[in-house]
């Protein structure tokens, strides 16, 4: 169970998070929905302890990590799987390397292992054979589906995605969004997606929650979501501008 | 709250509190991140491979351009000397003051700039797109320090390889003076290296070697902390190069005289 409360965080005058509280249960996948620049990547550094709040709690089964450093803060991030935007692999390792580099460096696992569990965690992302190339010499998509493997390798608890799907083409987006479904239903992690792909997201999401202005202004199942009165979130939805466009 | 106005007379001393408060930040912000890179150097686990792979970045790929500024820089050396020392009829001094010249100053200098306007810029380069793409981020969140994957080694790297880099300055510039001074102007080669003995002590090797072991904690230093601090996107990347290298150039010649000075 992940907890957020009174999450508020300013840079210099510009307010970017305003008391933002969320609950987010075991096992589920949450989508943060939102405008660009509403401050959905800044809520999510937060929740991976790469931002620390002005004020609140993030609290993550029980253990406020906005008060962790160090080891501490480390500890909790072994649960951890994230999803960049871009995918950030390390470009100067091949695909295999960099869905190795976490079972390398955080488990010590034994090379022939190793071996199997990066060749298997690349095939659950249709990825056989890549493995030898770099992330230089790959699409878009592969990239970001080599990050979702090396994300998902160690067997997360909770695994974040920063939208995963920006820059793709529709039939790639909907290929990402039912491959992070079909290994949520295999692995049980806890997924946090921040994403703007709407109405597609709402298809693989238990829960989703629209972030407005530094606040989370709506939160429930998507078929409420798609059906709320608030006039902000109906106007995303449709993608109609609101009046500080 | 919102913060009254200045006074238009209090506006100058405001500018100047503001610029000694960013300027004291980012000193304090330096300094700790050297002492956390000591920290992480100090305790385990050694990442050997990757100590040995900036080895190769910072010092192999540096060979050919050390290699081509120690020789023209000892050829220049041999030729100004030489037509300085013979208007004293000294001309035989020729292969000590090369040789003091290489080893106490110039070596030193000459190779950590070279090796700066090289290996430096690009580690910085490197650093900051690793940044801006959300890498050391990646780093960070699969809870493993980036000072230990990225700053440690390059610091150790530096350690080990401006004293090699200086040595083969040291040497190559000897060398190109040789040539100008006993195979052009025809001074003999005895007589330029029985002198070079007979001046040339341990003490001066030693100047060379401390200044060029400081050199490399501080290009390594300065290069790493500018590349893991960059700015926004590209121009955040091009403008932290520039920087790393200007301000390591700088505290270069300014550490130099420092240590010229204590090392007499």
């Amino acid at each position: 169970m992940i907890n957020v409360e009174g999450l508020t965080k300013s840079f210099g005058p510009q307010k970017v998070l305003r008391e933002l509280s969320l609950e987010i249960a075991t096992g589920t996948i949450t989508i943060v929905i939102g405008r660009s620049g509403g401050g959905k990547s800044v809520f999510l550094k937060h929740l991976i302890g790469l931002m620390r709040p002005d004020a609140g709690r993030i609290m993550v089964d029980g253990v406020d990590i906005s008060r962790l450093r160090g080891r501490a803060l480390d500890e909790i991030r072994r649960a951890y799987g994230v999803v960049f935007q871009g995918g950030a692999l390390f470009d100067s390792m091949s695909c295999f390397d960099n869905v190795a580099f976490p079972l390398r460096e955080k488990v010590r696992t034994p090379p022939d292992e190793l071996t199997k569990r990066v060749e298997a965690a690349l095939a659950q992302v249709g990825l056989e054979g890549v493995g030898p190339k770099y992330p230089a010499e790959i699409s878009g998509g592969m990239r970001k589906r080599v990050a979702i493997a090396r994300a998902l390798v160690t067997e997360p608890e909770i695994v974040f995605f920063d939208e995963p799907t920006t820059g793709l083409d529709p039939v790639l987006v909907n290929t990402i969004h039912h491959l992070m479904l079909d290994l949520h239903r295999r692995f049980r992690f806890t997924a946090v997606v921040v994403s703007h792909e709407i109405p597609e997201i709402f298809e693989i999401a238990d829960t989703v929650a629209m972030l407005h202005e530094g606040r989370i202004v709506e939160v429930g199942p998507p078929a409420a979501i798609q059906g709320s009165t608030n006039p902000v979130v109906q106007r995303f939805i449709k993608g109609e501008p609101d009046n500080n466009s | 709250m919102p913060e009254r106005p200045l006074a238009p007379g209090l506006r100058p001393f405001d500018a100047v509190g503001g610029w000694t408060i960013a300027v004291v930040d980012s000193l304090g912000r330096f300094g700790s991140f050297f002492a956390e890179a000591l920290a992480v150097l100090v305790t385990p686990p050694f990442k050997i491979r990757a100590f040995v792979d900036r080895i190769h970045f910072v010092g192999y790929n540096s060979l050919l351009i050390i290699f081509l500024t120690g020789a023209f820089t000892g050829m220049v050396l041999g030729l100004q000397i030489y037509l300085t020392l013979v208007r004293f009829g000294s001309e035989a001094f020729l292969g000590p003051a090369v040789a003091l010249s290489l080893i106490r100053e110039l070596g030193p200098v000459l190779a950590a700039l070279m090796v700066t306007g090289r290996a430096g810029s690009a580690l910085t380069a490197e650093l900051g797109i690793m940044r801006i793409t959300e890498q050391i981020d990646a780093l960070t969140v699969m809870a493993l320090n980036p000072m230990r994957y990225l700053v440690v080694p390059s610091i150790l790297a530096g350690l080990v390889t401006f004293p090699l880099m200086t040595a083969l300055f040291d040497v190559v510039g000897i060398f190109g003076g040789y040539l100008v001074g006993v195979k052009l102007l025809g001074l003999s080669e005895g007589t330029y290296f029985g002198e070079m003995q007979t001046f040339v002590d341990i003490d001066d090797i030693m100047v060379g070697f401390w200044k060029s072991l400081s050199f490399g904690v501080i290009v390594t230093w300065v290069c790493t902390y500018k590349g893991f601090n960059v700015g926004h996107g590209a121009e955040g990347v091009a403008r932290a190069t520039t920087q790393a290298v200007v301000l390591s150039s700088v505290l270069i010649l300014v550490w130099d005289y420092f240590m010229g000075s204590i090392l007499q």
